[in-house]
This record gives structure tokens, sequence and C-alpha cells, in this order.
């Protein structure tokens, strides 16, 4: 009862405490000013991927074409090998990572959780050295290529990274805290090995800090270009955010180097690119499914950043 | 005396008998442990020791320990040209404004949002508002080119001709590049940034607003005096993390979004992607690895540096 009447008097605080509706008003118009900013220019791309060339010519970019037309879209899907071949090493390699991610970061996360392992400071320690120090670039690009030989391949896509060293804390921290540790001592009695109490007990109940990690591997996987641009010449294997990156580069290094665009050599070069509709079709569509997706997973992320302050 | 004796005997045991028992007892959780071992040994241990070749000139044929020696050799280009200054520079001062900019709108942006009272819309709007960070840099490079890119079509150059502004090709006009870099990563990351602070703003009790009210605070006065000395620890922390990070390039902005263009690198070029281009435009691993060599080590500095600052304000957020 008293608690009840303590979250009433709360509640019509929260009421009389609220900004008066005028401001109210003034600040939902100035969030929804905020929020067209950041809409805006996301529908310019997909308005121009939408417009015909004569649009173009006349009016430049703009969210009012003259007149609209798929086509960009339709030859991508037509002639496109390319962007059916990235489209496929996208999701191949995203998949793959935050699959193997998940699994490679969880073990060790239950590593770190147990409280009496005596090897648990050593691997603490092992982790923590990776957030405080990095070889860099140049040696990481050294080893995978001339050591690994990792240049031009799917691995190449998948294996960097999968552990990521904040992301094992953010995981131990949430298996500390959903999983008590007398399950870990009951398991243990029941004759239950550490293989069992990891896959039968800890997996299952960290499912949110799983999905938290499984989206932020997912997200970063799809948008990573820049793998691909170092690694991968191999078209068959080059991701789409990497392939959206080169063709822009290659039509700015004509641009910019301006005798070259007026060689014959440049002529025909420029005139082979894919359009700006093209362009900006491609960018639709490698941005399409992430941009669907997350309004669904926004909850997770939100939750995962607050389990991430949260210092273990 | 017979707690003593059973002492005495475990003190007996050898090393490899006390190996031989604890591989008993704990190969599983080890084994558990193999996999992500073995991969921050490979990409992540292996490339520190590839440090050396800073101070080698490296050749494949001759690989990590039959390249040649040359002590300092590779740093000296870097110090005797203006690079090294103009990429440190560059890239301390764009983080530090990176991180003020980012820091106080995602503040403000959160003590507003709270105050928004009809839910379903604040959801609507925060999940607009959050979306451009997970769009990659890529694909913000070429939103930006549908705004400057020179000629007529570019939409600020509309904007330009329709107010009678000057029309230019923006990727030449250096001036206005630093506020641009600024705005794009604003754009990017104050929504997302604000999350953090609106979960921390709905924890504060709500008894400190009660107790404000009863004296009679306004709105403005609640949050100078409530709302930001709470957020205060959390804000000073984020703030000192980033130090660790004053060296690292945001790439993808600084390389994609000025479509690397060489007549902007005076304002653009960071360290990041002078090393890129060390290694990819016109490979010189020797030169690539020195400036790598020289942004880790002072990464080091400053991350153990702003560690240290984090334990003396608040030691349960310090890293280690």
């Amino acid at each position: 009862m008293a608690k009840n009447k303590n979250e009433a008097v709360s509640n019509s605080f929260a009421q009389i405490n609220r900004v008066k509706p005028l401001t109210n008003a003034l600040l939902s118009a100035l969030f929804i000013l905020i929020a067209l900013g950041t809409v805006l220019p996301v529908l310019l791309v997909v308005m121009i991927s939408i417009s015909t060339s004569e649009s173009l010519a006349y009016r430049g970019f703009s969210y009012f074409p003259m007149s609209f037309t798929f086509t960009a879209y339709a030859s991508l899907f037509r002639t496109g090998s390319q962007l059916v071949d990235s489209y496929i090493i996208t999701i191949a390699s995203t998949a793959v990572s935050t699959v193997l991610s998940l699994l490679v970061m969880s073990s060790l996360a239950f590593v770190l959780a147990q409280q009496r392992f005596p090897g648990k400071k050593f691997y603490s320690i092992m982790l923590l050295i990776t957030m405080l120090f990095s070889g860099g670039m140049v040696p990481a690009y050294i080893i995978n290529v001339n050591v690994l030989h990792l240049y031009d391949t799917f691995f190449i896509l998948v294996l960097p990274g999968l552990v990521n060293a904040f992301n094992v804390i953010v995981l131990r921290t949430f298996i500390n805290g959903t999983v008590p540790i007398e399950m870990f001592d009951a398991a243990a009695i029941d004759g239950a090995n550490e293989f069992r109490v990891y896959w039968s007990i800890v997996l299952p109940l960290s499912k949110a800090g799983l999905a938290t990690i499984a989206l932020f591997v997912l997200v970063g996987k799809w948008n990573d270009w820049f793998t691909g641009m170092l690694y991968i010449d191999n078209p068959k294997l080059v991701p789409v955010q990497t392939m959206l990156t080169r063709i822009q580069q290659k039509i700015d290094f004509i641009k910019n180097n301006s005798d070259m665009a007026s060689t014959p050599d440049g002529q025909r070069m420029l005139m082979s690119m894919p359009t700006e509709q093209t362009r900006m079709a491609i960018l639709v569509l490698s941005t399409l499914p992430i941009i669907f997706a997350y309004p669904f997973f926004q909850r997770y992320f939100i939750q995962g950043l607050t389990i991430g302050s949260v210092k273990g | 005396m017979s707690t003593t004796r059973t002492y005495a005997v475990r003190r007996k045991r050898s090393v490899p008998e006390r190996i031989a028992l604890h591989i008993r007892k704990y190969w599983r959780l080890h084994l558990l442990a193999l996999p992500a071992v073995i991969l921050l040994l490979l990409f992540n241990y292996a490339p520190m020791f590839g440090v050396m070749l800073a101070f080698q000139d490296f050749t494949v044929d001759g690989g990590f320990f039959g390249s040649k020696f040359v002590g300092f050799k590779n740093f000296e280009f870097m110090f005797e040209t203006n690079d090294a200054w103009r990429i440190t520079r560059n890239t301390v001062l764009y983080n530090i404004a990176f991180i003020g900019v980012n820091v106080s709108l995602s503040v403000l942006l959160a003590i507003l949002f709270n105050e928004l009272y009809i839910r379903k819309l604040a959801k609507t709007l925060q999940t607009l508002i959050i979306m451009p960070n997970f769009l990659s840099l890529a694909v913000v490079a070429i939103i930006a080119y549908g705004f400057l890119k020179g000629g007529p079509d570019g939409l600020i150059n509309q904007l330009m001709k329709a107010t009678g502004g000057q029309q230019r090709d923006w990727y030449l006009y250096k001036p206005i590049w630093p506020f641009l870099l600024v705005f794009i990563n604003a754009w990017r990351g104050v929504g997302y940034g604000s999350i953090v602070y609106v979960a921390s703003i709905s924890g504060i009790s709500q008894e400190y607003y009660e107790a404000a009210v009863l004296d009679g605070a306004s709105k403005v006065q609640q949050a100078r005096y409530v709302t930001l000395p709470h957020l205060k620890k959390i804000i000073v922390i984020m703030l000192i993390l980033n130090i660790g990070s004053l060296l690292r390039g945001d790439f993808g902005l600084f390389y994609n979004v000025t479509q690397n263009n060489g007549r902007l690198y005076e304002v653009t070029d960071v360290i990041d992607t002078y090393i890129f281009r060390a290694l990819k435009t016109n490979p010189n691993t020797g030169m690539s690895a020195a400036a790598s060599f020289y942004q880790s080590m002072a990464g080091l500095v400053l991350v153990i540096a702003a560690n240290l600052l984090v334990r003396k304000i608040d030691e349960e957020s310090s890293l280690f």
C-alpha cells in the first residue's frame, strides 16, 4: 500500500514538474527539425537514384526530379553480376563473422567469469594488453599478407577482429550479473562439466547480452569497407561497401587529374563508369538492410550501451 | 600439529606435479579460452612484434628477421619534412574539436530529450536521430557528395545560386573543410552519443527534483543544479577515455569524405591517412611502419595517462 502511495505521489510530481505545453511543443518542433536533418540527406541520395538523366541535366541533384525512372536499379540487377557477387560476399562474411565472434568471445567471457579459476588473471591481462597497445596498421598488414597469406581470401574478411576486448568484458560482466555463482557449483555437483555449463546454462541465460554484442558485430562487419580496400583485389570477393568506395574513388581520381580526363583514355574510362544514378542506387541497396533492421534492434543497442557503461 | 603436517605435505609437491594437477582440474577452461587466445596471438600480438619494421629496411625476401637494421632512418623522412608536424596537428586538433562538440551537444540533446512528455513521439524521433550512426563512412561520403559537388549539380551550389552566394567546387575549397568535418562527425555521432546520457538522467532520483521544485527552481535551474552535477562524473570519464584515442584519426572520415583530395591535405591529412598512403599508394614499408610506431607509442602514453586521471576521479571506472 505504502509503495503504491509513493508511486502515486511521484507520478503526480512528474506531472507537476512537466514543462509547459508551449515549451513542449517548441521542444518537439526542435527535435522534429533535427530528425529531418538526419533523414533528408539520406533521402536526397534516394531521389538522385530514381531521377532520369534529363532531370539531372536540367535540375542537378534535386528532391523534386522532373521525372522518375528505375532503370538504375534494373540495370544493376540485369547486368550487375558484380553487385550480386558483392552482396553474397557481404552477407556470407557478416554471417560467419557474427556467429564465430559470438562463440569465441562468449567462451572466453565464460572463462573470465569463473571466480575461482587460477588462470583467470592471465587471460584477463592478455586481453587488457590488446586494449592498450596495438602494433598498428602496417605490421598487421605485413603479418596478414606475408606470414598468414590472407591477401585476397575470404578469411581476411572474417578472422581479424573476431575477438574484441571491450565486447568480451561486456559479456563477462553480463554473465556475472545473470548467472549466479551457486549455479556453477550446483551444476558441478550434478556432474556437469564446464562444457555443459557453458553450452546449456550460460549461453541460454545470456541471450540478451549476446544479442547486443551480435548487433555490434553485425553492423560493424556489414559496414566494413576498409578491410576490402586494403586486402581484396579479386572482384568475386569485394564486399558491397568496398565496391561503393572504389567506384567513387575511380571517378574522383579521373576528375581530380584534369589532364587525364581530357585524354581519349580518360574519356573512355569516364564513359564506362556507372552513372550517378547507378552509384546512388548501389548505395541505397547496400544500406537498406541495416536501415530497415535497425529500428527493431534499437532496444538492444541501447541496452548494450548501458551495460557497457557499467565496468566489470 | 596435524594441519602443519598436511601443509608440509602439500608444499612437497613438485612443480610438474602441480602443473599436472592444474591441467587435470582445469583443462576444459583452458580449452574454452584457446580459440580466442589463438586469434589474439595471430591478429593482435604478432603485429606488436612487427613494430620492429620501423627500424628495418624491410624486404619481402628478408622478412622480419633477415631485413637490414637501419636504426631511426625511417623516422628521419617523417621529421625532415613538415609531415610529422602537420599530421599530428591535424589529428589532435580534429579529435579535440570532435570530442568537445559531440559531448556537449549529446548532453544538451539528452537533457532536452528527457523533457519531451509525449513518449511515443520521443521514441520515434530518437530512432531517427540515432540512424546516421549506422551508415558506413563510404555511404556518408557519397551523401556529402550530393551536397558538395561542384558545378550546377550539388545542392549547396544550387542554394548559393538561389541566394546569390558564391558557387564553388567545395572539394577544392580548403577553409570550409575543418568545419565540414566537425559538422559531419557531429551529424553522425551526437544522437548515438546521447543514449548514454539519456540513460544516466533517467537514473537520477526524482527526490532531488522534488526538493529543487520546493525551493522554487525553474527547469533551467534544475538542469543546471541537479542534472548536470549528476552527469559530471560520466562526462569527465567519457572525455578522458577519449584522450586515449587522440592520435587515432577516423580514417573513413578523412579519406572517404574528403575524396582523398591531395589539394586538401594541408587541412585534412591525419596520421591514419598518411600511413595508408605510405602503405598502398607509394609503398614504403619502413616509413609507414615508422609513422605507425609513432602513433602506437604516443597512443600508449596517452591511454596510461588518461587511465591514471580516471582513477583519481573514480576508481570504479578506470580501465586497469
